[in-house]
């Protein structure tokens, strides 16, 4: 495998087969990259929680750039254009009408059954999509939604970023999923992006659009296969969810704990539309996550859910969105966080409701479970509201581990770490609940287990 | 003796402040005793030091069960050896269903002995469930209990039932019951000392700790004691439960020079 750096040399290589206008899109990335100089952490305001645990200290305010991280380290590979290795790993998933498997930014397995294919949906790595789908991606592609200047309102999320410059000019690995107008998915396609190589540096690209009426469930799985190769990701996700369109997009995050991750995620909903997003992360060793939700067409209406379970010196700063543009559109936002050892979280939202968005019913709640004196977790709710006829609510909570709930747990029995556990998994399982799929739900409580078990 | 709760000379504080001043009693298996006591006297402070609350200090004193040092033990610990405190007010644990919960409490305090498959250490789902209906039934409780989380957005009636289930599931030695007919309506005191009053056995031992007598109307204690300033005040039969509900506390008080608190 051929890995290089992030140089304007190797972005060369990766884009020399490439559509002329990806390859200067590339560019313009790289050169707002060079420009921008690194985020620093007490200046900036969008930076101003974001804490590597590792290097810098949270309470003397010592931080200043992100001085732990050197991007020169992190090596991306050149991608394989869409060829997978002849060692095709069988990951083939009985269930799943579709599978992707990517390690290390190479692909390894992509596959679709012949029902979805007959249905028209085009689920494949993006390299192949730019061959075979040009101008979807030409449309679409760090156009719409994750692009070099957000388009926006909410203060809480930085209009340049230098990491999603970084993404622009270097990304490489992620697929494309479109769902034609009115095709119904009900099974979740599954997504693994996986790192293993020390240094790695996986620059993947997720996009999915759902056209008009259609219904799809993605549930993406990123992670480490090793807890000590370190690593850097620079991620984006964008989805469209057509008019009237059913979307439900799932991530789960388990990069190792020396992994940094910065990534901007960012939805648009148009008229009628439904999205379910699901987030949760347990890993990273720094996260600097950018979310953001676009209430875009009349009737349209987004949930956002996020569980994330931190340890060790893990710090998670996520800053989430919900813009409502039109009339009639609802968005809920429900993220809660366990925090144990010293890490810390800080979560910034922001529901912007446009002057032109009367009727909408906008919701957010952030609550925070401590397991150690030594965890801290930063909770900032907000609301910009431009509309006369709105309900919005929000609200923030952040506490230490109920000692009369432990207590009552141990006098019937159970052990001091089994009752923690189990307050633990009680306090995910309002958001869990609230995940349309049993098997999603699944998935999720397994990932709490087994971040418990570490 | 075997499975026998002694308490000698037990001194408890709360954030400093002496509450169980120098309190002995014996509860041998098979035996029902009342302890009584007005507000305020220390009954609560008892039952919580007994099962091992970290905010109620022991300062001296021995509680030893079936020949164990109790004080010495973890609350799980101690629930393991076959105590069982009935809470005044159960706490409610959001987000994790009685069930589920029921089954590991069940699992670790049965510990070998629940014949679990090996894979996860808990009793079989299917005995579980079978059991779990059973005791159900007798308590009158609806099957949606169970997948209710666990005293979250309970009735006071609901709350007292769910403790009496898991005192029938657990099937411990010695069980404290805590103010169990406090905040209960004349039916709901009926159901619940039926229930228990069906639990108490030649192998169970019960300190029924309340400020009224209703309770023990239906579970009819063999001993009764009261509970003044953090002390026994008085022991007997059942003659004292009568003389408390016609006199109050009063008489008590004066016999032993205790001024009445204010309340």
């Amino acid at each position: 495998m051929q890995k290089g750096h992030f140089s304007k040399e190797f972005l060369q290589k990766i884009a020399a087969t490439e559509p002329q206008w990806m390859r200067e899109k590339r560019l313009e990335a790289y050169a707002l990259y060079e420009s921008l100089p690194m985020p620093h952490t007490t200046q900036d305001e969008v930076w101003r929680r974001t804490v590597d645990m590792r290097t810098q200290d949270y309470w003397r305010r010592t931080r200043r750039f992100l001085r732990g991280l050197n991007v020169e380290t992190y090596r991306p590979s050149l991608p394989t254009n869409g060829e997978p290795p002849a060692e095709d790993v069988n990951y083939s998933d009985e269930e799943a009408p579709g599978v992707l498997v990517q390690v290390d930014g190479q692909l390894q397995h992509s596959s679709s059954t012949e029902d979805l294919k007959k249905k028209g949906v085009y689920f494949a790595d993006l390299h192949t999509a730019l061959q075979e789908q040009p101008e979807l991606l030409r449309d679409y592609f760090m156009n719409k939604a994750v692009t070099l200047e957000t388009t926006l309102k909410s203060g809480n999320i930085a209009q340049q970023n230098k990491f999603d410059a970084l993404h622009g000019a270097f990304w490489q690995g992620g697929y494309l999923l479109h769902v034609p107008k009115g095709v119904s998915v009900e099974v979740p396609l599954r997504v693994f992006i996986k790192m293993s190589e020390a240094d790695q540096a996986d620059v993947s690209h997720t996009l999915i659009i759902a056209e008009e009426g259609s219904r799809v469930v993605v549930l993406e799985d990123n992670a480490s296969t090793t807890a000590a190769a370190s690593g850097f990701h620079s991620g984006a996700v964008e989805i469209f969810a057509g008019q009237n369109a059913n979307v439900t997009y799932v991530q789960v995050q388990r990069w190792n704990r020396h992994v940094w991750n910065f990534a901007s995620h960012r939805a648009r909903v148009a008229r009628d539309a439904q999205l379910c997003w699901v987030s949760a992360a347990f890993g990273g060793r720094l996260n600097k996550i950018n979310q953001a939700a676009t209430l875009e067409g009349p009737g349209s209406n987004a949930q956002m859910l996020g569980l994330a379970f931190t340890d060790a010196r893990q710090h998670l700063d996520v800053s989430t969105a919900q813009e409502h543009i039109s009339p009639h559109t609802t968005s809920d936002l429900m993220y809660r966080t366990v925090l144990k050892d010293r890490s810390q979280t800080a979560w910034g939202g922001n529901i912007y409701v446009y002057p032109s968005a009367n009727h909408t019913d906008a919701y957010q709640k952030n609550d925070n479970l401590l397991l150690s004196e030594r965890a801290h977790a930063d909770t900032l709710p907000g609301l910009e509201i431009q509309a006369h006829e709105v309900r919005c609510t929000h609200g923030a909570t952040a506490g230490k581990i109920d000692a009369d709930q432990v207590f009552y747990l141990m006098s019937r029995g159970l052990p001091y770490a089994q009752a923690e556990r189990l307050i633990v998994e009680g306090f995910f399982e309002p958001v869990i609940e609230r995940v349309p799929l049993e098997s999603v739900r699944e998935e999720l409580s397994t990932s709490i287990t087994r971040k418990l078990a570490l | 003796m075997s499975n026998e709760l002694t308490i000698k000379d037990l001194h408890i504080s709360v954030q400093g402040n002496p509450i169980i001043k120098g309190l002995s009693l014996t509860v041998q298996p098979g035996e029902v005793h009342a302890l009584m006591g007005p507000n305020g006297s220390g009954k609560s402070s008892l039952a919580n030091g007994l099962m091992g609350h970290p905010l109620y200090e022991v300062d001296s004193g021995e509680v030893i069960f079936d020949g164990v040092d109790v004080l010495e033990l973890e609350p799980n610990e101690r629930a393991k050896l076959g105590l069982f405190l009935a809470f005044q007010y159960p706490t409610a644990i959001p987000g994790v269903s009685l069930a589920n919960f029921l089954r590991l409490a069940v699992s670790a305090v049965r510990g070998k002995a629940a014949n679990g498959d090996g894979k996860d250490g808990l009793i079989p789902m299917r005995e579980f469930r079978r059991e779990l209906r059973e005791k159900m039934q007798q308590l009158g409780v609806d099957d949606s209990f169970a997948r209710r989380y666990l005293n979250d957005g309970f009735s006071g009636g609901e709350k007292k039932r769910a403790e009496i289930l898991q005192l029938a599931m657990l099937e411990p030695k010695i069980a404290i019951l805590d103010e169990t007919d406090s905040g209960l309506d004349i039916d709901a005191v009926r159901i619940v000392g039926d229930s228990v009053s069906r639990l108490v056995g030649p192998d169970l031992g019960v300190l029924i700790i309340t400020h009224y007598p209703r309770l023990l109307e239906y579970i009819r204690p063999q001993f009764v004691h009261i509970l003044l300033e953090g002390r026994i005040a008085e022991s007997g039969g059942w003659e004292l439960a009568e003389m408390l509900e016609a006199e109050g506390y009063d008489p008590i008080r004066e016999k032993h020079g205790i001024k009445k608190e204010e309340e």
